[in-house]
């Protein structure tokens, strides 16, 4: 088996119905598997961005981009070089409070890693935490011992470094 | 500009698309289409009797003609009937557009609408995804004029595949201002055509030192229309070209050149000769485990350059040495120009010779069986009965592999057979599509008696429609590729393989008004065949074979081309 890596596709897409169906139909039929994925609206209100973390070798990357690159739906596909780029994903996280010690160290680890206290309640915290997604998980992992009652990520989404844009070619 | 409802739309547009013949089955949610039809001299409506069957005759029309070929089927289950026809299609890239009707988009008083599972509502869309090229659904009428456009545009160029249009019954029947377009921009869509010049140089020097150069040709090279290129090309270096199962027909098999098909059942000369190769010209081909066997044991010794239109295939199985990504009938014309400026045209080489030398051998050791009948002397004499351009279809089994090995074909897209999904019940509506294309040439399916069992009722079709083709049913009572596994690899433990000899194949064509016939010896069926060419309806010749012959040479799967068996 050659080396499995985690990379970051970054996927410029119709923005109509039905093309998050066919793109993760493309991934289930050829047995890829999408560790992450967000989606939402670009600068051009007619395409929308897509961006998806997968593992694998490079043969098999260089399938999935192939195999994206086909989809008619799909304008532009650009792997992004994991060494220049800024990947960013929020997270909601409640977290157990049930008296001021867990209440203070919670709070205290949330200035650490820069989140955000967004819902306070008798019993619990309400955290907000923006980040790399192995950033969001290091945090989840310290608030586990509290009793973590729900987590809501928003996927990863990301943009290469330097004024260089990825563009549709027309 | 007058105002039309989405059914005229629809027709004035496939008008616009030279469609002149689909085939189909009608239902609820088509009539307004159908209702249009009436009134529509150019395009024929062939009344298919099962909706795969439809699919498979548009299928077999595309392949026969080249151009896209129309099926039509109502919504919920008409729909669902075709989806075997479009994977079909979609795994031997088949330019297939199948229409289909649907439950309204938005309905006032009543629950016929999409989302509330109406009746006869299925998600066609969602279904065929994976099975199709491209597919849409159209919200309005106003829609219709460039939904068609651009799925015709997409299903017949680049790498051609089946592609699907749902059309809401209310689209059908509202009106609005249409707005036919000449063409179509898409923005996710830009098939690349023509080759790299650098990527053509690196070939061409590739083939120039090659001591032992050989052409594997794909279907591609019969979608692209490459025939003459390819030839060319081959017989001014003197290469010997093997086909894979799609690529049948597109070289001669006549040449001295040709060596048939590689793979699972492929010749022991084209399984032999790749393995000796230093440099493989792979042109459209997706090296499909069937005919490459074992990647390691796959033409070993040879460097690799592959042209082929889709880019997803370059390196997608195996590692190639020069990609070119294109249309291989340019790249061929240009690989060839460029070489004519270099070379002579080569007379004889030593592995030319070599190549000739192995090619006696084969052709003096090729058996066609003990048996008074058998599959292999059959279909050496239909190939004597038959013109050059006569077209063939085959279903799928044993009856397939045989007219692989012993039906030579001459002429590109006399060769129709399912070879991405093998599709049983293929072969005998591809074969009535294929009439359609060519009324002029005779049509022949090479059928196993399981395959003609699944869409046998298109006989209805071919009598009513008045399209006469020859079934040539090779009966062995048995599922016989199956019985051939069970036989070789589960210690003759038959299993579910066998089909009993009902029904009696001559009542059953004489049931539908078409002839049948029982051939038992080789100048019966010769008799038959012939009395067959001449006569205006179809003919059904029963040919009972043993129901225990196997299929060799064979490649046992798991193992590499050099283990291919000639014979036990
Ligand atoms: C629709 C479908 N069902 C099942 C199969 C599996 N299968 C492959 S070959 C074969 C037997 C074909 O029998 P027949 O048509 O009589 O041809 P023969 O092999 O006897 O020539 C079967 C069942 C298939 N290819 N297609």
């Amino acid at each position: 088996m050659a080396q499995e890596h985690t990379h970051i596709i970054s996927t410029i897409v119709e923005n109509k119905p039905g093309v998050l169906y066919t793109v993760s139909n493309l991934f289930r039929r050829r047995s890829f598997n999408i560790d992450n994925i967000s989606v939402g609206p670009t600068e051009d209100a007619e395409s929308a961005r897509m961006t998806i973390m997968v593992k694998g070798d490079d043969r098999t990357i260089e399938q999935v981009v192939k195999q994206l690159n086909k989809l008619i739906d799909v304008l532009k596909v650009t792997r992004l070089d994991p060494e220049n780029i800024v990947t960013r994903e929020l997270a909601l996280i409640k977290v157990n409070a049930l008296n001021t010690k867990a209440r203070s160290d919670i709070i205290n680890y949330a200035d650490i890693f820069r989140a955000r206290v967004v819902d306070v309640s008798p019993e619990s915290l309400m955290m907000e935490i923006t980040g790399t997604p192995d950033k969001i998980d290091a945090f989840i992992g310290l608030m586990k011992p509290f009793g973590v009652k729900e987590v809501a990520r928003t996927g990863i989404t990301a943009l290469s470094r330097g004024a260089k844009s990825i563009k549709v070619d027309e | 500009m007058a105002k039309m409802t989405g059914a005229q739309a629809l027709i004035e547009s496939l008008k616009r698309e030279k469609v002149d013949v689909m085939f189909g089955i009608s239902g609820g949610a088509l009539l307004p289409i159908h209702d249009v039809l009436c009134d529509c001299n150019e395009i024929r409506h062939i009344l298919a009797r099962h909706e795969q069957g439809a699919a498979h005759m548009a299928d077999g029309y595309a392949r026969a003609l080249g151009r896209a070929g129309v099926c039509m089927a109502t919504s919920g289950p008409g729909a669902t009937n075709i989806v075997t026809g479009l994977a079909n299609a979609y795994l031997d890239s088949s330019p297939v557009v199948a229409l289909t009707g649907q439950v309204n988009t938005y309905s006032e008083n009543t629950a016929y609408m999409i989302g509330r599972d109406a009746f006869q509502e299925a998600d066609i869309i969602g279904i065929t995804t994976p099975i199709t090229k491209y597919n849409c659904q159209v919200k309005s009428p106003a829609e219709i004029p460039t939904a068609v456009k651009t799925t015709f545009h997409i299903a017949t160029t680049g790498r051609p595949g089946p592609a699907l249009i749902d059309f809401p019954k209310d689209t059908q029947t509202k009106k609005a201002e249409m707005v036919f377009p000449d063409n179509v921009q898409i923005r996710g869509y830009k098939p690349n055509t023509e080759p790299h010049p650098i990527q053509v140089k690196r070939a061409v020097k590739m083939l120039l030192k090659a001591e032992r150069p050989m052409i594997l040709a794909g279907g591609g090279v019969i979608l692209s229309n490459a025939s003459p290129e390819l030839l060319q090309l081959a017989e001014l270096l003197m290469m010997p070209v093997a086909t894979t199962f799609m690529g049948k027909s597109c070289f001669p098999e006549n040449h001295p050149l040709s060596m048939g098909n590689i793979g699972m059942h492929g010749t022991m000369l084209a399984n032999k000769m790749i393995l000796e190769a230093d440099v493989l010209l792979a042109v459209g081909t997706r090296f499909q485990d069937r005919s490459t066997g074992t990647l390691d044991g796959f033409c070993p010794n040879a460097k690799i350059i592959h042209i082929d239109i889709d880019a997803a295939e370059i390196g997608k199985n195996v590692p190639v040495e020069v990609p070119i990504v294109a249309d291989a009938k340019p790249t061929l014309r240009l690989i060839h120009q460029q070489l004519v400026h270099k070379i002579k045209k080569r007379e004889s080489t030593v592995w030319s010779k070599k190549v000739k030398e192995a090619k006696e051998t084969f052709l003096s050791e090729m058996d066609f069986g003990k048996a008074e009948v058998t599959s292999p002397k059959l279909l050496k004499e239909l190939r004597k009965l038959l013109p050059n351009k006569a077209v063939i279809a085959t279903e799928v089994g044993q009856n397939q592999m045989w007219a692989a090995l012993h039906f030579q074909t001459i002429k590109p897209r006399t060769w129709i057979s399912s070879g991405g999904l093998g599709t049983m019940g293929f072969g005998f509506p591809a074969s009535i599509g294929a009439k359609v294309a060519c009324p002029s040439c005779p049509v022949v399916d090479i059928a196993g008696d399981g395959s003609f069992r699944m869409t046998e009722q298109e006989l209805g079709t071919s009598v009513t429609e008045d399209i006469p083709v020859i079934v040539v049913i090779l009966n062995n009572s048995m599922l016989g590729m199956v019985a051939q596994w069970q036989r070789l690899f589960y210690k003759s433990r038959y299993a579910a393989v066998k089909l009993g000899s009902v029904p009696d194949f001559v009542k059953l064509a004489q049931a539908y008004g078409a002839e049948g016939v029982r051939a038992a010896s080789l100048s019966e069926f010769s008799d038959a065949t012939k009395k067959a060419l001449k006569t205006e309806v179809t003919t059904v010749i029963d040919v009972p074979i043993s129901p225990e012959d196997d299929v060799f040479p064979m490649l046992p799967p798991g193992k590499g081309l050099k283990d291919t068996v000639a014979g036990l």
